[in-house]
C-alpha cells in the first residue's frame, strides 16, 4: 500500500447544540413516538403471528432440517461418497458406508447421522452432494427433549423426506435413478421390491 | 425456475388453544372482568359503610387523636405497599408493550387478551424458577443483597406527603404522610446512597467478574449522580424554602401555583436525568448492560431474588418519580398557575388528590420509558464525563446563581399568589435562559469528535513509515 492511497477521514464534528444532547433526545422522541403511535397500521400489516401462522419463505432456498432423499424406486438415493461429510464444516453428518446391495451402486450408506444441534445450516452438505441425495427443507421447527432426540438417524432422515417431498419434491431426481434413465438392464436396475433400504 | 414462496403447515401449536386459552383471550370475558372489578370495589365499599359506617364513626370519634393517626399510617403504608407492588407488575407488563411498539413489535400477546395476565405468568414462573446459588458464593451477602436492594428501595415511601392531610369533620387532622421527618428530603437522599448497597453487594458476593464490573461501574454511577440531585434540593431549599419537610416544600408550591419545574427548569431537567443514572436504566444501565457484562450485577442471581431486585428497579423508579413531583411538579395540585385544592381538606379533595399524585408519577414513569428507548447508551466514559464535567459544574453554577439572588432578596413569596409572584418567576427564567446561553457558547468553543472523546485532545503527529513514493511494504 502506498502512501497516496491512504485516505485520512476525519471525525465530524458535533455542534454545540448536538452537545447539549436535549435537542437531538427531542428529536429522538419524535422517532419513537411515531414508531409508537402512527405506524400501527403499518406494524400490524407487517405482522405475522407467530405459533398461528408462518412466514412465507423461499420453498427451494430455505436452509431448514436437513432429508434423505429417495430415488423413485423408494431406494436411499445417497451413495455413501462422504462428499457432505467433508464438506461440512461443523463435522456433523457421519457415514457409515456399506457394500450396496443394487448392482447399480457400489455402496450405500449403513448409518447417515447428521447432529441437528451442531449444525450450522449453511447448506454445504446440499452444495457438495453429487447426486443430490442430502436436501435442506423449510421446516426449522426442530424441538426435542434431549440431544440425543436431536441427532438424526438415516430412517428420521427419510421419513423427513416423505413429509416434505409434496411441499418440495426432489430437485433433480435424474441424478441417481440409474434404474430408469441409465443404459443398464431395467430387471437388474430394479430389484428394490425385494431389497430392503 | 420461478422462486416458489409458500409457508409450511403450522406446527399445530396453537391451532388448538386448550379451553383456558380460550377464555383467557377473549375480549368479551376480559372486558367483563374488568367492569366487574371496577364495579365490586365502590359496590362493596357502599355496603361496607352501610352496615360499619356508623360505629366506625363512633370508634373513630371515641379513639385517641394520636392512636388514630397510628392506625391510618399503617393503613396506609399496607395501601401504598400494596399499590407499589401490583404497580411494579403493570409497570413491567407496560415496558414491554411499550417498547415493542417503540420497535414495531407487537410486545407480549398470548397470555391473556393483549397480554394482560402476562404480570401473572410471570410472577408464577418467578416463584417457581429453581433459585440458583452458585458455589462460592459469600453465601449470606449474596441472600442479603436483593433484600437490601428491595428494603431500601421501599422505605423511602413514608415521607412523601400523598395526599396533604385531612381534616375530620368532630376536629382534629389526620396525615395521609406516614412520618413527617423534619429532615424529609436529607431522609430520602440518605436513602437513595443505601441503595448502592444492595448492588455493590450483589455483583461482590457473586463470585463472578461480570456481577463484579457490574456492582463498580454502578457504585461509581450512582455515587457521581447523587451530587446533582443533592445541589438540585439544596437550590430548592435556597430559593422557595428554607425547610426540608417534603409537605412544606410542595404546600408552597400549591399555595402560589408556581411549581418549582417553572422557577429552575435547568435544575428540573439534571434532577431528572441523575434520576435516570440512580435506577440505573437505560440510557444509563452501565450496571446491568446485557450488551457487555450479561446482566452485569444480577448475573448469578435467579428466581425470587432476581425478581427482587426487578421490582426494587421500578420501586425506585417510582419513588424517585414521586420525589420529583413533590419538589418540582407541584404535588398533588392538577394545574399549574391556580390553587385548586390547597387548603381544602376534605376527604374527598384527599382522595383526589392521591390520584393526582399518583397520575403524575405513572406519568413520569412514561417518559422514564420513552428515554429507555429513544436515547441510545452511554460509554462509561461518556458517562462520568455527563457527570463530572457537565451536569455538576451546571448545578453549582446554579446554586450560586440561586444564593446570590437569594441575598439580594428576590425570593418566592408563599402568601403572595402566583401574579404577586411573576417577577421571581421573570428573573428566574431569565437566569436560566442566560446560563443556557453560557453553556452553549461554551460548548461551541470546543471540539468534540463525534466518537465522544475526550475534548482538546493534542493532534496527533502522523509520521509516514517510510519516504513516500517507495515500492513494497515496509518491515520497520
Ligand atoms: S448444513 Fe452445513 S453444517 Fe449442516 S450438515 Fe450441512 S454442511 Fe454441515
Ligand atoms: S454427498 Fe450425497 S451421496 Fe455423498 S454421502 Fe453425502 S448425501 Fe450421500
Amino acid at each position: 500500500m502506498r502512501d497516496e492511497d491512504v485516505i485520512e477521514l476525519k471525525a465530524p464534528e458535533l455542534t454545540a447544540a448536538e452537545r447539549l444532547y436535549l435537542p437531538q433526545i427531542v428529536a429522538g422522541f419524535r422517532t419513537t413516538l411515531r414508531h409508537m403511535f402512527l405506524e400501527k397500521k403499518k406494524r400490524d400489516e407487517n405482522m405475522v403471528q407467530y405459533p398461528d401462522a408462518k412466514r412465507q419463505v423461499r420453498i427451494d432456498n430455505y436452509r431448514g432440517v436437513h432429508r434423505l432423499n429417495k430415488d423413485p424406486d423408494g431406494r436411499v438415493a445417497c451413495v455413501a461418497c462422504f462428499m457432505c461429510s467433508t464438506a461440512c464444516p461443523a463435522h456433523c453428518i457421519h457415514i457409515e458406508a456399506g457394500a450396496s446391495p443394487w448392482p447399480d451402486r457400489e455402496k450405500y450408506p449403513v448409518k447417515f447421522d447428521i447432529d441437528e444441534l451442531r449444525c450450522i445450516y449453511c447448506g454445504m452438505c446440499e452444495e457438495a452432494c453429487p447426486c443430490d441425495a442430502i436436501e435442506l427443507t423449510p421446516h426449522y421447527e426442530l424441538v426435542a427433549r434431549t440431544r440425543q432426540e436431536m441427532i438424526f438417524d438415516k430412517e428420521k432422515l427419510l421419513h423427513v423426506f416423505e413429509q416434505t417431498k409434496h411441499d418440495k419434491p426432489r430437485k433433480n431426481p435424474a441424478v441417481t435413478d440409474y434404474g430408469l434413465t441409465g443404459n443398464q438392464d431395467k430387471a437388474v436396475a430394479r430389484p428394490t421390491s425385494q431389497t430392503k433400504v | 425456475m420461478p422462486t416458489r414462496w409458500g409457508a409450511l403447515p403450522n406446527s399445530g401449536i396453537d391451532k388448538n388453544p386448550t379451553p383456558v386459552d380460550r377464555i383467557i383471550r377473549d375480549p368479551k370475558i376480559v372486558a367483563a372482568v374488568a367492569l366487574v372489578m371496577l364495579v365490586l370495589p365502590p359496590i362493596g365499599l357502599t355496603a361496607a359503610w352501610l352496615a360499619f359506617g356508623q360505629p366506625l364513626l363512633d370508634l373513630m370519634k371515641a379513639t385517641d387523636p394520636a392512636i388514630l393517626q397510628f392506625v391510618f399510617s399503617l393503613i396506609m403504608m399496607g395501601l401504598v405497599l400494596f399499590i407499589v407492588i401490583h404497580l411494579c407488575a403493570a409497570l413491567i407488563l407496560a415496558e414491554r408493550k411499550i417498547s415493542a411498539f417503540i420497535q414495531d413489535r407487537q410486545g407480549p400477546n398470548r397470555v391473556g387478551f393483549f397480554g394482560l395476565l402476562q404480570p401473572i405468568a410471570d410472577g408464577i414462573k418467578f416463584m417457581l424458577k429453581e433459585d440458583v446459588t452458585p458455589a462460592r458464593v459469600d453465601k449470606p451477602i449474596f441472600i442479603l443483597a436483593p433484600c437490601i436492594a428491595f428494603v431500601v428501595a421501599m422505605i423511602s415511601f413514608p415521607v412523601i406527603p400523598w395526599a396533604g392531610t385531612v381534616e375530620l369533620p368532630w376536629g382534629g387532622t389526620l396525615t395521609t404522610q406516614v412520618a413527617s421527618l423534619d429532615i424529609g428530603v436529607l431522609y430520602i437522599l440518605a436513602i437513595n446512597g443505601l441503595g448502592v448497597y444492595g448492588v455493590v453487594l450483589a455483583g461482590w458476593a457473586s463470585n463472578n467478574k461480570y456481577a463484579h464490573y457490574g456492582g463498580m461501574r454502578a457504585a461509581a454511577q450512582m455515587l457521581s449522580y447523587e451530587i446533582p440531585i443533592g445541589l438540585g434540593v439544596l437550590v430548592l431549599l435556597l430559593v422557595s424554602s428554607g425547610t426540608l419537610r417534603l409537605e412544606v416544600i410542595q404546600d408552597q408550591q400549591t399555595a402560589t401555583g408556581l411549581w418549582n419545574v417553572f422557577l429552575h427548569p435547568i435544575m428540573f431537567l439534571l434532577v431528572l436525568t441523575a434520576n435516570y443514572a440512580e435506577t440505573n436504566r437505560a440510557p444509563f444501565d452501565l450496571a446491568e448492560c446485557e450488551q457487555e457484562l450479561i446482566a452485569g450485577f444480577h448475573t448469578e442471581y435467579s428466581s425470587m431474588k432476581f425478581a427482587l431486585f426487578f421490582l426494587a428497579e421500578y420501586a425506585h423508579m417510582i419513588i424517585g418519580s414521586a420525589v420529583l413531583v413533590t419538589l418540582f411538579l407541584g404535588g398533588w395540585e392538577p394545574l399549574p398557575g391556580v390553587s385548586l385544592l390547597h387548603g381544602n381538606n376534605t376527604w374527598w379533595a384527599a382522595l383526589i388528590k392521591f390520584h393526582i399524585f399518583w397520575g403524575k408519577i405513572i406519568g413520569l414513569i412514561g417518559l422514564y420509558m420513552l428515554v429507555r428507548w429513544t436515547v441510545p447508551r452511554f460509554r462509561f466514559d461518556q458517562l462520568m464525563k455527563l457527570a463530572w464535567k457537565g451536569m455538576i459544574p451546571i448545578a453549582m453554577a446554579l446554586v450560586v446563581i440561586e444564593g446570590v439572588l437569594v441575598a439580594v432578596g428576590i425570593k418566592v413569596d408563599p402568601t403572595a399568589g402566583f401574579v404577586g409572584n411573576f417577577g421571581v418567576l421573570a428573573v428566574h427564567l431569565l437566569v436560566n435562559a442566560v446560563l443556557l446561553g453560557f453553556i452553549l457558547w461554551q460548548l461551541s468553543r470546543t471540539k468534540a469528535p463525534v466518537t465522544g472523546r475526550q475534548d482538546n485532545l493534542p493532534e496527533i503527529e502522523v509520521v509516514p513509515s517510510r519516504p513516500a513514493g517507495q515500492g513494497g511494504v515496509s518491515h520497520a
